[in-house]
C-alpha cells in the first residue's frame, strides 16, 4: 500500500470507463478486471471498491459506506480506497 | 504427459481468433505463418459462434478479433455479436484498411469492447512503404477518429524495426493525437514472415538502447494520460519471454480453418498434432490435444531450463523459436544468455542488409 497517493477529492464520482468492466467468473476463481488487452484478478475488498465506481456516488460516500460495512476505521478505509483507484487512474482503468 | 499439470490444469483467458488470413497490406513482419489457410478453408459464422461459447464455458474472458485483416470477413458483425453474447470480452485487432465507419457503428452496437489500430510509422510515406499498401496511414488515421468519436477505447499498436525505431516519440505523440488511451511498442519478434525479413528489420543494439531510455522518459512525461506498453525485443534480451504466459496455460489460438493451437507460430514446430474445432470441442483440446500436452509444465525441459530457478517465471521462452534458431523445441529458448546457443543470437543480431522487403502476401 502506498503512503503517498495524492489525495482524491471528496465530491469525486469514480466510475469504470467504456471498455473496462468487473465481472465475477468461476472458472477463473472470482472477480476479475477486465480492461483493453489485460485483465487484473481482484480480491474481495478490490471487489467491493470497484463495485461502487459506478459514477453516481462520491467518494466520500463510498469511503463511508466501506467504513460502515468492514466495521474499519474511515480515515483506514480513505487511505485504502485513495491508492486503489489512483492505481487504477493512473492505468487508464478509471475516471475520477 | 506431464504428470505436474494433471491436478490442476489452468483455464485459459484469451482467445485469438484468426478470422481470416486475407490482408490488405503486406507488412514484412505479420506473424502469421508462410502457409496461409485459403479463403475457401475459413470458418463459417455458426461455427464462430459455438467455438466463442465452448471458450466462455472453458473460462476464457476475452476474444481478440484478429487475422489477416478481420473487416476481409463479411460476416464480421455477427461474429462479434456471437462473440459478445457468449459473455466475452471483444477486442478487435484492425489494420483499420477494409473497416468503414458504418461496420465500425455496426460493431459498436453488436458489443464490440475495444479497438486496436496497427500503425506502421509516423511519417506517412514511410507508414505506406512499410505496409506495401498507398494511402493506408491516412485510412488508419481516420478509422482512429472513428473509434474515439463513437466512444470506444482505442490502442494503438506500432512495431518497431529498423526503419522506425528512431521515431518511437513521434509514433507515441500520434497515438495521443489520434485519442489512444494504450499504446503498444512491440519491437518485431521473428517468426514468420518476420523471420524471413530478419535482417531487413533488425535494428542495432545502440537503436535499441536508445529506443528503451526513451520509452521509460516518455513513461513519466504522458503519465496518467496513455498506457505504454513496451517489451524488450528478443534478441537483445538477458532472459526470454514467458512465451504466452506459459504454453497451454493461459491463452489458444485458432486458426481460419479452425486449427487450435498454443500460439500463433505452433505450427512451425514439425511433430506436433494439432485438433480441429470441427472435430473436437474446444474443452478436449485444451485438456488433451497432443500440441497442447507437449510442452505444459516443466517436465518436458532440459538444463539449463531444468534446474533454473525461473523455469516458472519465463517458462523456458519461446518453443518455436527454440526450435527455429536450434533445431530443438525443447531447447533453452536460446535469447537467454544462459543458453548454450546464446552466441548465435548475438551473432545474428549482427546480419543486417536493406535488400528490399519480401511483403507478406497470400
Amino acid at each position: 500500500m502506498s503512503e503517498a497517493s495524492p489525495p482524491i477529492a471528496n465530491d469525486a464520482r469514480p466510475r469504470l470507463p467504456r471498455g473496462v468492466r468487473l465481472v465475477h467468473n468461476e472458472a477463473q476463481g472470482g472477480w476479475v478486471l477486465l480492461a483493453p488487452e489485460r485483465v487484473f484478478k481482484a480480491d474481495a475488498i478490490a471487489a467491493e471498491i470497484v463495485k461502487r465506481c459506478t459514477g453516481t456516488q462520491t467518494l466520500s460516500a463510498i469511503v463511508d459506506d466501506l467504513a460502515k460495512i468492514f466495521s474499519a476505521p474511515r480515515e483506514r478505509v480513505l487511505a485504502d480506497v485513495t491508492a486503489l483507484l489512483r492505481g487504477l487512474a493512473d492505468k487508464k482503468l478509471l475516471e475520477l | 504427459m506431464a504428470a505436474d499439470t494433471s491436478e490442476s490444469l489452468p483455464n485459459p483467458l484469451g482467445l485469438l481468433a484468426e478470422l481470416t488470413h486475407r490482408c490488405p497490406l503486406g507488412c514484412p513482419y505479420c506473424s502469421n505463418p508462410l502457409a496461409l489457410d485459403p479463403p475457401r478453408s475459413e470458418l463459417d459464422t455458426p461455427t464462430w459462434a459455438r467455438v466463442f461459447e465452448e471458450a466462455a464455458a472453458l473460462g476464457v474472458l476475452q476474444v481478440h478479433l484478429s487475422g489477416g485483416e478481420p473487416g476481409a470477413r463479411r460476416d464480421l458483425v455477427e461474429v462479434t455479436a456471437a462473440a459478445h453474447s457468449a459473455g466475452l470480452y471483444t477486442n478487435l485487432i484492425t489494420s483499420a484498411v477494409g473497416i468503414t465507419a458504418k461496420t465500425l457503428d455496426r460493431l459498436a452496437a453488436a458489443g464490440l469492447d475495444h479497438v486496436q489500430i496497427s500503425i506502421q510509422d509516423s511519417e506517412q510515406k514511410s507508414a505506406d512503404h512499410i505496409a506495401g499498401y498507398d494511402g493506408a496511414a491516412a485510412r488508419k488515421r481516420a478509422l482512429a477518429g472513428e473509434v474515439v468519436k463513437l466512444g470506444l477505447p482505442l490502442t494503438v499498436n506500432v512495431v518497431v524495426h529498423r526503419a522506425n525505431i528512431g521515431r518511437i516519440e513521434t509514433m507515441v505523440e500520434l497515438a495521443l493525437s489520434l485519442g489512444a488511451s494504450r499504446v503498444e511498442i512491440a519491437h518485431v519478434q521473428y517468426y514468420g514472415w518476420a523471420l524471413k525479413n530478419r535482417a531487413r528489420l533488425m535494428p542495432s543494439r545502440e537503436q535499441v538502447e536508445q529506443a528503451m531510455r526513451q520509452v521509460e522518459t516518455l513513461r513519466q512525461k504522458h503519465h496518467g494520460r496513455i498506457v505504454i506498453d513496451a517489451v524488450v525485443p528478443d534478441y537483445y534480451a538477458r532472459y526470454p519471454k514467458p512465451c504466452v504466459g506459459g504454453w497451454g496455460r493461459r491463452s489458444l489460438n485458432v486458426t481460419p480453418a479452425g486449427r487450435v493451437l498454443p500460439c500463433h507460430a505452433a505450427e512451425t514446430i514439425p511433430g506436433l498434432e494439432f485438433w480441429t474445432v470441427r472435430e473436437h470441442s474446444l474443452d478436449e483440446i485444451w485438456r488433451n490435444s497432443p500440441a497442447f500436452m507437449a510442452f505444459r509444465g516443466t517436465a518436458w525441459m532440459q538444463e539449463p531450463c531444468r534446474s533454473c530457478a525461473r523455469h516458472d517465471i519465463d517458462f523456458g521462452g519461446c518453443r518455436c523459436q527454440a526450435f527455429a534458431l536450434t533445431g530443438d523445441a525443447r531447447a533453452t529458448d536460446p535469447v537467454c544468455h544462459l543458453a548454450p546457443n546464446h552466441d548465435d543470437v548475438v551473432a545474428l543480431t549482427a546480419v543486417q542488409d536493406d535488400a528490399p522487403y519480401d511483403y507478406r502476401r497470400l
